[in-house]
């Protein structure tokens, strides 16, 4: 049994209107920052998982992800293995 | 009344539903079974401090086994505000609320309109008619796919329209309800709107509805289902 740290990114899905990103980035000008657009607030969740396997690691944590940590009707959640 | 840590509006709708001459009880969120009650409501707060989403954690109370047992069996299940948000998260109700469009707290009366009476809050209720109930959130926002959307206007679910669109909800939609009209979701707060004196007595209409229909425990069958 191996241990694993994991990375779930949450994000918005494409289309879902994101007042808290457009807000951020209608306040970088005034920041003086140039440049930058399409800014999407999301939220990070790092873990550890104990699991034979990273396949079966994965699998609890996209469990996870689909009962818990993202709503699917309005979000994406992205795994990542980091160890 | 399902109390789950957080829920800051039970007492309000305790009193509210006795007003009307109902009898209220509150059920702890850790409780399996509900006894035997003829309505459930889901009051407003924010049950486990909205973390990770709100009604994202409350959706895996212990009661809420039961409560989604009651829905099945037909029993009138109504969320205010954050008991919407628990529906949703517990897929007993369809779509999502997300944050509201001007990314502002809002706490005002608005005006709804009644578009179906063919739910456990409107049964009896006028269909055009217009009522002042009061708003209190930043995640009100009713959101879902284009699918369930046209479903929902197709089926003559989409319960309550907001005349003026505070919080940019799709389709101006303040209230849903199941395919069986006896679960309802609505971001406004009836229990905030019972005497002149706090700005409207229009919530009672609604609160009446649903105690209407909870002592009947029968609805007007729907166009197209079957008996």
């Amino acid at each position: 049994m191996a241990n694993f740290e994991v990375l779930v990114e949450v994000q918005l899905r494409p289309g879902i209107s994101d007042p808290q990103g457009a807000t951020i980035e209608r306040a970088l000008p005034a920041l003086g920052f140039a440049g930058i657009s399409e800014i999407r607030a999301g939220k990070a969740f790092r873990l550890h998982v104990d699991a034979p396997d990273e396949g079966e690691a994965r699998r609890v944590v996209n469990e996870l992800c689909a009962r818990l940590l993202a709503n699917p009707v309005i979000e994406d959640a992205t795994v990542s293995v980091v160890r | 009344m399902v109390v789950f840590p957080g829920t800051n509006c039970e007492h309000d709708v305790v009193e509210a539903i006795e007003g009307l001459g109902g009898e209220a009880e509150l059920v702890w969120h850790a409780a399996t079974s509900l006894g035997s009650l003829d309505a459930v409501v889901l009051p407003g707060g924010f049950a486990h401090g909205d973390y990770l989403r709100p009604g994202a954690i409350a959706r895996f109370s212990p009661v809420m086994g039961a409560v989604s047992q009651f829905a099945q069996g037909g029993g009138p299940v109504v969320g205010i505000c954050n008991g919407f948000q628990v529906l949703t998260e517990a897929h007993l109700l369809p779509g999502a609320l997300q944050k509201n469009k001007g990314l502002i707290f809002l706490c005002q009366m608005t005006e709804l309109e009644v578009v179906s009476d063919r739910s456990a809050l409107t049964a009896g209720v006028e269909v055009g008619r217009r009522l002042r109930v009061p708003i209190n959130h930043f995640e009100g926002n009713y959101t879902a796919s284009a699918e369930t959307l046209r479903a929902l206007e197709a089926e003559g679910r989409v319960v309550l329209r907001y005349v003026g669109n505070p919080n940019g909800s799709v389709h101006d939609i303040a209230a849903v309800c199941n395919e069986g009209g006896n679960v309802v979701g609505l971001m406004p707060h009836p229990e905030r709107a019972t005497s002149e004196l706090l700005g409207s007595p229009d919530g009672l209409v609604l609160l009446r509805a649903l105690l209407g229909t909870a002592a009947s425990s029968s609805l007007a069958p729907r166009a197209g289902a079957s008996a």
